[in-house]
């Protein structure tokens, strides 16, 4: 099939630029670990009260400036809904839900989970800003959904 | 060339009442969306307790499923009719057949979205629990867009065996490959209705696996979208390159660029999933590339339209670098609507690449920047090429004449989108940015300073949206006038032919088998191994959830 020369520079161009951008997530996902929050862990949605660390939802100090910070989704609020944490800790959130689908976006940040029955779902992050950030529901769960929200202080 | 080539009559009325049914949806899909961006300001409430998730619900359905798959399938109808001949008798009898299945599903579903019954918008995750005849309707959707595909089929089966050795015409081409590519990304959601929720709701089952249920929505989620962008396609292609006055470009690199379409729109679900627990990440980066080789085909054309503008305006005379530019007709509403459309795809294709970019839609996943962009692709692009389209369909089919001063007011129109959808998508992608979910009622999420900051863009969104509800009272008038009210006469069904000199297309580019086989092929590498995973380690399955 003919193609004509200016097509020919233009697809090698346009190509080009796709590869260039695969690469770019590509190393940013598997060699820098930038991946998309993609937690493989299942819990059965019915006992997500009695399951730990889901028993006890709250922030857990891990290590040396490190914790774990296990939520509750369900229609329609979050569990716990007010946290404090320091500047500068390394925070790996665990959530899961009770009931629905619900999204968990702490606004401002990169941190922005699908929240699914059946799986936690997990990322880690460093708070280096003080400031207080809003987490909100961004998957519609029924009524209450635009209701949904906790808070999140990054304090000195 | 004098003698006018005419959809026959009787397959007029049936591609007719297609477009009907759509600009109907448009009617009432458009008044709902124009409502939720006044509650979205903060400044309106709804009336008499109507939930602004009813409305959302009714507006998706309405626009995403309803107007597209009728106008598509309405103007494929006509398109095949017009290029490969009258239908038989039989084929029109099932063309009727699926829009009747088609109407009365659509008709079942409405219902029980108006009367609160099915709240659970129309991408309808579980484990939101519609009532069953929710999804009962959308199934007589479905298998009705597949009686009419395969009507299609038939006739395309028909023409190639009274013209053996012989290319089809570009159109009915194009519309045999849209139609294999719903078939076979509708088999997903066909799936997922069928065996999962409609025995869930009924109460057969108990209860349902979630991720499945998903994935088996997102298999064919996105094939969708294309499913809607490439009758837009066709008309640039095929149409748009007659109504100036030029020629096809290329037909072989038209019909490879659907080809293509058909390969990589399919198994790339997973771009809608990266944000989701339970599927390996090695995964959803396979379907990442994919998702990337499908813009592939989006630059062929790209290429292929500005080639014929530009040979066009040269054989008119023109010099300099874009001195071409000028001569095409602006005047023309059939020509400056779609290539508005056109302009419209460069931002939004750019949009696309970012959702598509793990990183990057970590950020903008869910926010309001999605609803943004599905409003340039599919509200720009799409629809401003089918109201392009319609400028002249319906004439043709009515058997009547746009006058000039509808011309006019379809110029307009177009205007009147482009400052409605600017204000609008271009607030929606502003305030994403800053976080602002998609799919939320009016909330300030207690009087956070950040939400706050979403205000103004939220009431630049009621300002856009009110302004494109304008634009839809005036395309329904200019539909109206159209099929009813305007002067009778003789209205062109425009169909461009190739540029002299160009290669003859070779016959292997209708080797459907192959086609099929390589976008089942690639179907199989993306989703076999990670679908597995999902069912060998599935989690307790959900009970259903009435929230609203």
């Amino acid at each position: 099939m003919h193609i004509h020369k200016y097509e020919k520079i233009w697809l090698i161009f346009g190509i080009g630029c796709l590869f260039v951008f695969l690469t770019i997530i590509g190393v940013s996902a598997f060699a820098k670990g930038n991946q998309p929050p993609s937690c493989l862990t299942t819990i059965d949605p019915e006992k997500v009260d009695q399951t730990p660390p889901f028993n006890k939802p709250g922030l857990v100090k891990t290590g040396d400036n490190e914790y774990q910070l296990n939520m509750v989704a369900a229609a329609f609020a979050f569990t716990p809904a007010q946290v404090e944490i320091r500047k500068g800790a390394k925070v790996t959130i665990n959530i899961t839900t009770k009931d629905v689908i619900h999204g968990f976006e702490v606004v401002g940040t990169n941190i922005n989970m699908m929240v699914e029955p059946g799986y936690v779902n997990s990322f880690t992050k460093t708070f280096d800003k003080t400031g207080e950030y809003t987490i909100l529901c961004n998957e519609y769960c029924g009524a209450g959904h635009h209701m949904m929200t906790a808070r999140i202080k990054v304090v000195d | 060339m004098n003698e006018m080539v005419k959809v026959d009559r009787r397959d007029a009325k049936l591609a007719l009442a297609h477009i009907y049914v759509a600009f109907i949806a448009l009617a009432l899909g458009g008044l709902a969306g124009l409502l939720q961006t006044l509650v979205r300001s903060g400044k309106f409430e709804l009336p008499a307790n109507i939930s602004y998730y009813t409305i959302l619900t009714t507006h998706g359905v309405l626009l995403g499923l309803v107007l597209t798959t009728f106008f598509i399938i309405g103007f494929q109808f006509a398109a095949v009719s017009r290029t490969a001949g009258t239908f038989s008798d039989r084929v029109r009898f099932w063309g009727w057949v699926g829009f009747w299945l088609m109407t009365v599903g659509t008709a079942i579903t409405a219902f029980f979205i108006l009367i609160g019954q099915a709240s659970v918008l129309y991408t309808f995750y579980a484990p939101l629990q519609a009532h069953p005849g929710f999804y009962l309707g959308l199934t007589l959707v479905v298998v009705g867009s597949w009686v009419s595909g395969f009507a299609i089929f038939a006739h395309y089966a028909r023409w190639k065996k009274e013209h053996p050795k012989q290319v089809s015409p570009l159109l009915t081409f194009m519309a045999v490959a849209n139609m294999i590519l719903w078939l076979v990304c509708s088999l997903g959601v066909a799936a997922t209705v069928l065996i999962q929720l409609l025995p869930w709701s009924l109460g057969l089952v108990d209860r349902i696996n979630v991720l499945v249920s998903r994935t088996l929505f997102w298999y064919f989620g996105h094939p969708l979208v294309y499913f809607w962008l490439l009758p837009a396609y066709m008309v640039w292609y095929a149409i748009v390159p007659k109504i100036i006055g030029g020629k096809i470009f290329s037909d072989s690199l038209a019909r490879l660029s659907f080809i293509l379409f058909l390969f990589f729109s399919i198994p790339v679900g997973f771009h809608h999933q990266l944000m989701e627990p339970g599927i390996d990440p090695f995964w959803k980066y396979v379907q990442v590339v994919l998702t990337f080789m499908v813009a592939i085909p989006s630059l062929m054309t790209a290429f292929a339209m500005f080639a014929t503008f530009e040979l066009y305006g040269r054989s008119k005379g023109a010099t300099g670098l874009f001195g071409w530019l000028r001569k095409l007709p602006w005047g023309d509403a059939r020509f400056f609507a779609p290539f508005v459309g056109m302009a419209f795809f460069i931002p939004a294709g750019a949009g696309g690449l970012v959702n598509a970019s793990h990183q990057l839609d970590q950020v903008v996943h869910n926010t309001i920047w999605i609803t943004g962009h599905f409003h340039l692709t599919l509200a720009t692009t799409v629809v401003l090429t089918f109201f392009g389209a319609a400028y002249w369909l319906v004439p043709h089919l009515s058997g009547r004449v746009m006058t000039k001063a509808m011309n006019r007011l379809a110029i307009i129109q177009t205007i009147v989108w482009v400052i409605g959808m600017t204000f609008m998508s271009g607030s929606m992608h502003f305030a994403g940015l800053l976080g602002a979910p998609r799919r939320s009622a009016f909330s300030t999420y207690g009087n956070s300073p950040q939400a706050l900051e979403w205000i103004p863009y939220q009431i630049a969104q009621a300002v856009g949206g009110t302004i494109l509800f304008i634009g839809i009272i005036l395309v329904l008038i200019i539909i109206t006038n159209l099929a009813f009210f305007a002067p009778k006469g003789e209205t062109e069904f425009p169909v461009a032919e190739v540029a002299e000199g160009a290669e003859r297309t070779p016959l292997a580019m209708e080797n459907w088998k192959l086609w099929i086989g390589i976008t089942v092929a690639l179907i199989l590498i993306a989703y076999t191994i990670p679908f597995i995973d999902m069912i060998q380690n599935a989690p307790p399955g959900s009970k259903g959830y009435k929230l609203w």
